[in-house]
């Protein structure tokens, strides 16, 4: 008599497989929980944490928090001095922003449509390879290179554009005494930080942008201007809207870029640094930290609208 | 309900069992093995850095005590690390120091369990930024001056005034000074203002840096305001006023002699000075936490650091000056009484040490430092 042909359990990995067999969503329940768990404790949680703590206030003497609901902290958002670093961080972010998208375009243009083989390679490489060095190495050595007496100063020496340096260092507002020490200075820097967060989204919505369309577009007898700006540029529309929201939220945070380079004056980033990691106003950071969150609601809410999401 | 009423009273009891002891030590017992110290960086050394700069190896093996040094970077910084606890010690500066005992943070220190004691600097003994009462809420560590630093090459010999670093002025090679100064990044500032009005404008009444009524604050923030304009970067990581320094082109800001020291030992064309207004300072004291978990270790440690050695090589490593006067003279490290001039130390009078600024003061009203804070927040935002 032949044995039946039931294979017996051998171990405990063999009987796992059978219950997670029978029982699929076990499985899947096992497999969420460690993400759930992040998403649920370590983010939401600490982000509910701060978003409490901005309801307290602080004794002005001892330094000590008042675990007492109120908005008065809330309402010193709106004093002077800290709707300027609010308006300053955002208008800082917005040109960032716009000058990422500008310079980024024509780069990933030229990579997804031209770049081909070896060459799209080392473009790829190009973008990525300043992702590996340390942020803080790249922005100490920007801060040399823009100082007064610096790589820049030198070379517009050398090349007599000294006069046209000293132009652009005398505009007002964007100006300083140095480019290290203007808000102009900081715009390059960050900008040369964020380019690869701008570039990479674009190049692949402009991968997608399929050459039928351009072709049927020239056969219709679009010229190359009217090409660009009826189709490729609202088909890639999605990936510069998904390289803003990077470049956008990356500069309303940082606190690192203004404290070495610019002029002191304060930035949201900075400012929720400086009050909660040394005046120990902890409500207060907490009160700014919600601003950028809101912020960016309102931003993710127009580029949702905008289709940024509609290739996810 | 009766559980209810026990679990209230059980509570109770923890609460009062475990509310910090007020009352100061009496005695001195074995050490519980381990210290944990919030002090500025720099301040308490093992021999990392460099290793002629130890002196807690030694106290370890003494005392069975294990330093462990959490580093602040400011005042503030130092009062949030104390309010959140688990420290036993922190080497407060005067503008930390009286928010801690306003804050009950700290408790009041037996200098009968600390033999040194009688070797303190007389001048600093009783001073009020750590005896409130006549309680002594420490023991003093160190101080120094915020001197003037300035470029030897533009400044052929010392300036005599904070004006340069204050009022629109060409400096001694002929150019402004408008875009190579800079100043503290740090809402004390105000008190370099408010000094500088001491001296320069008396008919505003300024008695102590520290203490400002309404016109003498706003006279000051005035000041702060002409000298924004003045300045390209305002400086608050010691490392990177030393790059200013040497390659944004400033030649002239209130300093520390730390950077003063280090960048003439990088032969920088550097020196400094305490021009005739005088200068601010600040006067470190060790403070013990109200709820200190090992008070024995903490008050052994507080007798270590007022021995002569210690107090001689501290201040020649931070560019300081000792509260041990003898640690000038005595050999017993590596300073000497040059070192100690240079530092500041016979400049004790000229100093206007770092307090905190509080709302009720000598001449009635006085701005609060909270407002200090937000209105030089305000001043380098250019409003």
């Amino acid at each position: 008599m032949p044995a039946p042909a039931i294979i017996q359990p051998k171990g405990l990995s063999d009987r796992l497989t059978a219950l997670f067999w029978r029982r699929p969503r076990l499985l899947l329940g096992l497999l969420l929980v460690p993400p759930l768990f992040w998403l649920g404790v370590v983010y939401l949680g600490s982000l509910f944490s701060l978003l409490i703590q901005s309801f307290y206030s602080i004794d002005e003497f001892s330094g000590m928090v008042v675990p007492e609901f109120t908005l008065k902290t809330y309402a010193e958002l709106f004093r002077a001095a800290n709707l300027d670093i609010i308006i300053r961080t955002l208008l800082m972010a917005a040109a960032v922003t716009l000058g990422a998208a500008l310079i980024a375009f024509p780069i990933a243009y030229y990579a997804a449509r031209f770049a081909k083989g070896r060459w799209k390679a080392v473009f790829y490489l190009g973008i990525m390879l300043p992702l590996w060095s340390s942020y803080l190495v790249k922005v100490y050595a920007w801060k040399l290179i823009l100082a007064k007496e610096g790589i820049v100063t030198w070379a517009a020496g050398i090349t007599g554009t000294s006069s046209l340096l000293d132009a652009v260092l005398a505009l007002p507002v964007v100006g300083g005494g140095s480019l290290s020490t203007s808000y102009i200075g900081m715009f390059l820097v960050f900008t040369y930080v964020w380019l690869p967060y701008m570039i990479l989204p674009m190049q692949a919505s402009l991968e997608r942008v399929p050459t039928s369309m351009l072709e049927a577009s020239a056969d219709l007898g679009a010229t190359r201007a009217q090409t660009f700006r009826t189709v490729v540029l609202p088909l890639a529309m999605p990936g510069v809207i998904a390289g803003s929201i990077f470049t956008f939220s990356l500069t309303l945070g940082d606190y690192i870029i203004p404290q070495i380079i610019g002029n002191s004056a304060s930035f949201i980033g900075m400012a929720v640094y400086q009050l909660q990691g040394t005046a120990g106003n902890t409500p207060l950071a907490a009160a700014f930290a919600v601003v950028p969150i809101l912020i960016m609601l309102a931003y993710l809410g127009f580029a949702k609208r905008a289709g940024a999401f509609d290739a996810l | 309900m009766k559980t209810m009423k026990l679990m209230g009273t059980t509570i109770l009891a923890l609460a009062v069992g475990l509310g910090p002891a007020l009352a100061q030590m009496t005695a001195v017992g074995e050490g519980e093995g381990q210290l944990d110290i919030v002090a500025w960086p720099g301040y308490v050394e093992r021999g990392d850095t460099d290793k002629a700069y130890d002196w807690v190896t030694k106290f370890e093996a003494d005392t069975g005590c294990k330093v462990n040094v959490k580093t602040a970077n400011t005042s503030d910084e130092m009062v949030a690390l104390m309010n959140e606890g688990g420290f036993d010690l922190v080497t407060a500066s005067g503008d930390a120091s009286l928010r801690l005992v306003a804050g009950k943070r700290v408790q009041p220190i037996n200098t009968d369990l600390i033999p040194s004691w009688a070797k303190v600097d007389a001048r600093l003994k009783d001073a009020p930024w750590f005896t409130v009462d006549g309680v002594h809420y420490g023991v003093p560590y160190q101080w120094g001056p915020n001197v003037l630093m300035y470029n030897t090459d533009v400044f052929k010999e010392a300036p005599k005034s904070w004006s340069v670093v204050f009022e629109p002025q060409d400096l001694p090679d002929g150019k402004p000074n408008e875009g190579r100064v800079q100043a503290y990044d740090g809402p004390i500032y105000i008190a370099d203002a408010a000094l500088y009005l001491m001296a320069h404008k008396p008919e505003l009444g300024i008695k102590s840096p520290y203490q400002l009524n309404e016109d003498q604050y706003k006279a000051a923030l005035d000041l702060l305001r002409g000298q924004r304009k003045l300045v390209g970067r305002y400086w608050h990581d010691a490392y990177i006023q030393m790059d200013d320094f040497k390659n944004e082109g400033v030649v002239a800001s209130s300093s520390w002699p730390f950077q003063v020291n280090l960048l003439i030992s990088e032969k920088q064309p550097i020196a400094s000075t305490i021009p005739e207004e005088g200068a601010t300072g600040w006067a470190d004291t060790t403070m013990l936490h109200a709820e200190a978990a090992h008070p024995n270790c903490a008050y052994k440690w507080m007798e270590h650091t007022l021995n002569s050695n210690l107090q001689s090589d501290l201040s020649t490593w931070f560019g300081s000056n000792p509260v041990v006067p003898e640690a000038c003279t005595d050999k017993s490290g590596m300073q000497t009484k040059e070192g100690c001039t240079a530092n500041g130390m016979d400049d004790f009078e000229k100093i206007h040490f770092w307090t905190t600024p509080t709302a009720k003061c000598e001449q009635g009203e006085c701005v609060p430092y909270y407002r200090w804070v937000s209105d030089y927040i305000a001043v380098i935002g250019g409003r």
